[in-house]
């Protein structure tokens, strides 16, 4: 809150660029608004200010602890079937439990932490402010998209307390066997997932429709598309990607439901369940598989994709450096998300296929690793000769790049067939889509956190607390997942709820899952060390200067920081560059933030990016 | 200067290039020359359309399947796709009327528009109640399971379209309201009717023709 700092950036009179032969006035020129100023919602009662709030930035935060709250019980979830797997001997877990247990921990960290989280949250606490937008397109629909949102959590949660408990059916929910007797939670507890996953998607294309529409209709003058914050195309393009992917997931759901309910035969074949033939007859679990894959290949990087962006911006502000190759990144993030959607039956190589469509996807699947690795080259190329400051963005965004290059790696053994067949549900495919899609997206969450916190709090977290809780959490995830590639390597089947030595487990097998059950605890309970910062750091934590990590995006560039409502004061600012004028030659200081005129820093020189 | 340009064509500006800055600076933060209410229903209608699309792929899919009776359609049918095509022509001349600004005939087209979707959507339920009388439950063959999902989605599109003309139709219909007022909204209602027809007409046909 505090405005002792002034950004003020003085020309330098012995510098001539074809800039400064002008007058200030000319080169400043932004011509008067000629699209009228959003009209703001302004709320009159505690009520409508912090529960049904119209802000986009107050929905975000409400967006983000829902998320991290549910995540939480998926993360207490991973350490219940972590200790059973560790010491089978104990019986702590009931088969039931543990498949249970292992469908909500998936659901939950895919769609009501990840995607809520990046989307709901970052998007937007980040969108209104970085595109200098006063809120959202539609703040009531925005609102509703929460609420939405909250009640499908509620549903999912409530299928712990019904007869039969939630669904055991894996977070693929395959037909027929997610809604045959003997799975646990055939009755009750899949439908209250199919439904919690139909009103998710209804309120996510609420909410998806805002991020769209006010990334294209509603920024500052002067904020082209081309001019946006990498966190804004990739988030964006996630939506762009949401929207398009999640009506697979409501189809397949959809259809389920009503061969659940109903007795319907969309999806279930004719069987023989229990030496009793069913009413089924004729449906295609196949079909719910490509359904759901073409749902759930995008989802990847629906997730991916704004950690991507938010990673680009974090390594950029924090070594002090203009992105490497601003507009091949923001191609590589529309092109990886145009791909995504090329190459969903690579995860269904074991389903039976023509082997021609298995050499398709598996052609289009390691394509993608171009557009990817573009992005590694340039966000290592972005770190080269930069003034590195570790700090705990930095820490994170580092880490986020080891992991996801490491994750990547294995991706392209799983992406082959014929070296994903022997692999295939083995504990190599978990430590795969645990690093690339587990680990390395919330190493960025973890990071965007330390470096947008002040942003929300107007308070600094405690930076020791967060280096403990970073080393102990890069180094724990690699301490639980590295010996899950061994495993599978050495053929240990992943769903068994509990393994013994046999003639077909090796003895290290057995050690390791203790070793990784000791870590994953240890890991586990360091994020409590997060929590508290978080709480504590936001009555007490040092007070945070303005714009405290001197970034040239709009977000910390508010009249207030924290951000009041309607963002901007009396004007929305003007932009004249794009959020990456690190270090420029000629500039005073070390940035230039998107919203300051040429005639400012007239002795500055642009360099090509 | 504010003259937009398509998102793909502006992935290929140079934005450190001097004649790029100077247009840039001149840029007033909208990429379409819409408004956004145009941009988020037609974001709803490819949302949708992605939806339908996908269930029709589902439905070629399972046709395939020994066990499928295809489904007979009754005479109803033909009706109500009368009367959704008469809606949709309805609204159209509605919006014309809007243009010009003639109140009573944008009064009579609203009402008379409101008439055709609820009679639509109780022929469907008719059109429900006929098939199943004569024994064609969802259970009975994955056919006829599909037209009621068809017809219920179609009819919760129809329900949510009422919702604005609703609102549309009060908001005109209130004291010291103008044709401006609601100019943009009868536009926007028209434009999604006609797509509600046009999702109608595929789905009809694939089931007519299969």
């Amino acid at each position: 809150m505090s405005d002792e700092y002034e950004h003020k950036l003085e020309a330098k009179s012995d510098y001539t660029t074809d800039a400064s032969t002008v007058g200030a006035s000319d080169i400043d020129s932004v011509p008067e608004a000629e699209v009228a100023d959003q009209e703001l919602y302004h709320s009159h009662s505690w009520w409508t200010t912090y529960v049904f709030s119209q802000d986009a930035k107050y929905i975000g935060v409400q967006y983000a602890l829902t998320a991290i709250g549910t995540g939480l019980l998926g993360l207490v979830l991973s350490w219940l079937m972590r200790i059973q797997l560790a010491f089978p001997g104990l019986g702590w877990l009931e088969p039931a439990a543990y498949y249970q247990f292992v469908t909500m921990h998936g659901m939950i960290m895919v769609i009501y932490l990840l995607t809520a989280l990046f989307l709901g949250g970052f998007g937007n606490l980040l969108i209104p402010l970085m595109c200098g937008s006063r809120d959202m397109a539609f703040p009531y629909v925005n609102m509703l998209s929460y609420w939405a949102f909250v009640v499908a959590v509620l549903v999912l949660l409530a299928s712990f307390f019904v007869p039969g408990g939630p669904t055991g059916a894996g977070w693929t929910l395959y037909p027929p066997q997610a809604i045959t007797a003997g799975t646990p939670g055939s009755d009750w507890g899949i439908i209250l997932m199919l439904v919690s996953l139909i009103l998710f998607v209804a309120g996510f294309t609420m909410g998806g429709l805002n991020y769209i529409i006010t990334v294209l209709q509603l920024r500052a003058r002067g904020m082209t598309l081309m001019r946006m914050p990498l966190t804004i195309w990739g988030i964006f393009t996630a939506t762009v990607l949401a929207l398009l992917a999640f009506p697979a997931l409501l189809v397949g759901c959809l259809m389920m439901t009503l061969d659940s309910m109903l007795g319907t035969s969309f999806f279930m074949p004719a069987m023989v369940s229990l030496g009793e033939k069913l009413s089924y007859d004729g449906g295609s679990p196949i079909l719910f598989q490509h359904l759901f894959w073409f749902f759930g290949h995008p989802e990847v990087y629906i997730v991916a994709l704004p950690a991507f962006g938010i990673v680009s911006d974090l390594l950029s502000v924090h070594a002090r450096k203009n992105i490497f190759g601003y507009r091949m990144m923001v191609w590589a993030i529309v092109g990886i998300g145009a791909l995504s959607f090329f190459v969903w039956a690579h995860h269904m190589y074991v389903s039976g296929m023509n082997p021609w469509f298995g050499f398709f996807f598996a052609t289009t699947t390691l394509i993608i690793a171009v557009p990817t690795a573009i992005k590694v080259y340039n966000w290592i190329i972005t770190l080269w000769r930069g003034n590195i400051q570790l700090s705990l963005p930095m820490l994170f965004s580092l880490a986020f790049i080891v992991t996801f290059l490491n994750g990547g790696l294995t991706g392209l053994f799983l992406g082959n067939v014929t070296v994903d067949v022997p692999l295939s549900d083995t504990y190599f495919v978990v430590a795969h889509f645990h690093m690339v899609m587990g680990i390395a997206p919330i190493l960025v969450v973890f990071g965007a956190i330390y470096h947008w916190y002040p942003l929300i709090t107007g308070r600094m977290l405690n930076e020791t607390l967060g280096k403990i809780h970073f080393w102990i959490t890069f180094v724990g995830s690699y301490a639980i997942y590295f010996p899950m590639h061994y495993q599978g390597f050495v053929g240990v089947p992943r769903r068994y709820f509990e393994i013994y030595e046999s003639p077909y487990i090796e003895t290290s097998t057995l050690l390791l899952n203790q070793f990784i059950t000791i870590a994953a605890l240890i890991v586990g309970a360091a994020q409590l060390l997060f929590l508290y910062n978080i709480i504590v750091s936001a009555r007490l934590g040092k007070k945070s200067e303005k714009n405290p990590w001197k970034a040239c995006s709009l977000e910390w560039q508010t009249p207030q920081m924290p951000p009041e409502h309607g963002n901007w004061g009396k004007e929305t600012p003007k932009v004249y560059r794009w959020a990456y004028d690190f270090s420029v030659p000629g500039a005073k200081e070390d940035y230039i933030p998107q919203n300051v005129p040429p005639s400012e820093v007239t002795g500055a020189k642009v360099e090509k990016t | 200067m504010s003259k937009s340009k398509g998102i793909i064509k502006s992935l290929f500006e140079k934005p450190w290039e001097k004649d790029q800055i100077a247009i840039d600076n001149e840029h007033q933060g909208q990429t379409l020359s819409l408004s956004k209410y145009k941009v988020g229903l037609r974001t709803i209608m490819v949302v949708s359309t992605v939806i339908f699309s996908l269930f029709i792929v589902a439905y070629s899919d399972r046709m395939l399947v020994h066990d499928w009776r295809s489904m007979p359609e009754p005479w109803l049918l033909w009706l109500n796709t009368g009367v959704i095509i008469l809606g949709s022509l309805v609204f159209h001349f509605t919006k014309l009327a809007s243009d010009k600004d003639q109140n009573d005939k944008i009064k009579n087209g609203l009402y008379l528009v409101g008439f055709l979707a609820y009679s639509f959507l109780i022929g469907q339920l008719l059109a429900w109640y006929q098939l199943m009388s004569s024994g064609y439950y969802a259970t009975t063959n994955v056919a006829n399971a599909f037209f009621y999902l068809f017809t219920t989605l179609h009819g919760l599109h129809l329900i949510g379209g009422l919702y604005f003309w609703g609102r549309t139709t009060s908001k005109f219909l209130s004291k010291n309201s103008k044709v401006e007022d609601v100019k943009h909204s009868i536009e926007l209602c028209a434009i999604y009717w006609h797509f509600l027809l046009a999702v109608w007409l595929v789905l009809f046909g694939l089931m007519l023709f299969t």
